[in-house]
């Protein structure tokens, strides 16, 4: 009884702590009571179910949905480019050719176990985390996660200090160090500011896919699963839910949203 | 004599600002007698804009923050006030048929801020221009 009013009251504040260990024992013993008092009864399944692929656009986001990716590297090839691609034709993320300070969203990591002579490749981008840690540092309330999950740059508030950058455990955050031109209507970005893969924030308001999953679906391997893990009845909840999944680095606890299959 | 031609130069300045009608004339007469250029106002393709016209001068800016922090923190996108609407509607035909950016002098925004002494960071960001396949559309 104590112990629920405590995490409804976490919920409201809508601020959670990081606390990993007390959330594993949380879980734990939910888990124990599930399995003890009711076999076969999902507890937590109860009214969460709500289609939101349409949303009203007069309404803010809530947090009965929270967006993810799922990408099976067995269908990501090496060679291939098209999320990456799409990324800088969709933001119009141009560079200057020097790729050390250069602004990306997402990249292609190709990564070699030496003792097997295993080699995957893995798109990487910002990956959402439920507990981001670049939120955490930001000094001025620019770095936030909107209540459907999606991690954001306010650049309005931004000044361009890049702890965030420091943070952030997946390398995903650019700075812009030049002045630009030509931005695309949907992707405002500019210099002296922090910026990263946004999930295609006005594509998903609009009831798309972000650009770099459709891409893939188009002209690549067809890797890339976005939706919302939230919800049930939604592709991606039920994959997660059939089969082993992974996330990067999960043993920090942020709880990335993007969930790789077939990482070895 | 220099004070008549003065007080002349001023009451055309304060005509052109209340009948934005006027302003074409009134700009290709300051091109002659060395006067402050006045803004060229570029009239939107609807009817009439979101709100009266006194009023979005006054208060276009406060419409605008207000309703930016709504659309990119909560996501909010149904309102009418933004910012990409005023480029598109406004939008400014260069010698190209293309729309001009911030750039130009006669960029709707620019050319009233030019005039007023206000300088605005919005188009650091911001596409101070629609997109192409945007502008043929409409």
């Amino acid at each position: 009884m104590n112990m629920k009013r405590k995490t409804d009251k976490k919920n409201l504040a809508g601020t959670p702590t990081i606390d990993p260990g007390r959330r594993r024992f949380l879980g734990t013993i939910a888990a124990a009571a599930g399995v003890t008092l009711a076999p076969g009864v999902i507890l937590y399944g109860i009214g969460v179910s709500k289609p939101v692929l349409a949303r009203d656009l007069d309404v803010a986001v809530s947090g009965d949905v929270r967006w993810g990716m799922l990408i099976d590297l067995n269908l990501c090839d090496s060679g291939c480019n098209e999320c990456v691609s799409a990324c800088v034709e969709e933001n119009a993320l141009q560079g200057h050719g020097r790729p050390a300070t250069d602004a990306q969203w997402i990249r292609k990591v190709d990564i070699h176990d030496p003792d097997t002579g295993l080699s995957q490749s893995l798109p990487v981008m910002c990956q959402h985390c439920a507990e981001p840690t670049c939120v955490d540092v930001c000094p001025t309330g620019a770095s936030f996660k909107r209540a459907d999950g999606i991690v954001l740059v306010d650049r309005h508030i931004c000044i361009g200090c890049r702890y965030c950058m420091m943070a952030c455990p997946y390398k995903a955050r650019s700075f812009v160090h030049e002045e630009l031109e030509d931005q695309k209507p949907h992707a405002p970005r500019g210099q002296g500011t922090v910026e990263s893969c946004n999930m295609c924030v006005h594509r998903v308001d609009a009831g798309e896919q972000p650009a770099c999953v459709e891409a893939c679906g188009k002209n690549g391997g067809g890797a890339m699963l976005f939706g919302d893990l939230k919800n049930p009845d939604s592709e991606i909840a039920k994959r997660v839910a059939s089969y082993a999944t992974q996330q990067i680095r999960a043993d920090l606890g942020l709880d990335p949203g993007v969930r790789y299959r077939n990482l070895r | 004599m220099t004070l008549r031609r003065i007080s002349i130069v001023m009451v055309a300045v304060v005509m052109a600002w209340v009948c934005p009608h006027k302003a074409e004339a009134a700009a290709e007469k300051e091109s002659t007698d060395n006067s402050v250029p006045l803004p060229v106002i570029a009239r939107g393709q609807g009817e009439n804009c979101v709100a009266d016209t006194q009023f979005m001068r006054r208060n276009h800016m406060t419409m605008l923050r207000h309703q930016r922090d709504e659309t990119m923190r909560e996501g909010i996108r149904g309102n009418q006030y933004s910012l990409r609407d005023c480029i598109a509607c406004h939008a400014v035909m260069g010698p190209d048929a293309m729309p001009v950016t911030v750039a130009n002098p006669e960029h709707f925004c620019r050319s009233c801020h030019d005039y007023a002494a206000v300088n605005i960071d919005c188009f650091q960001c911001h596409a101070s221009r629609p997109e192409p396949s945007v502008a043929a559309i409409e």
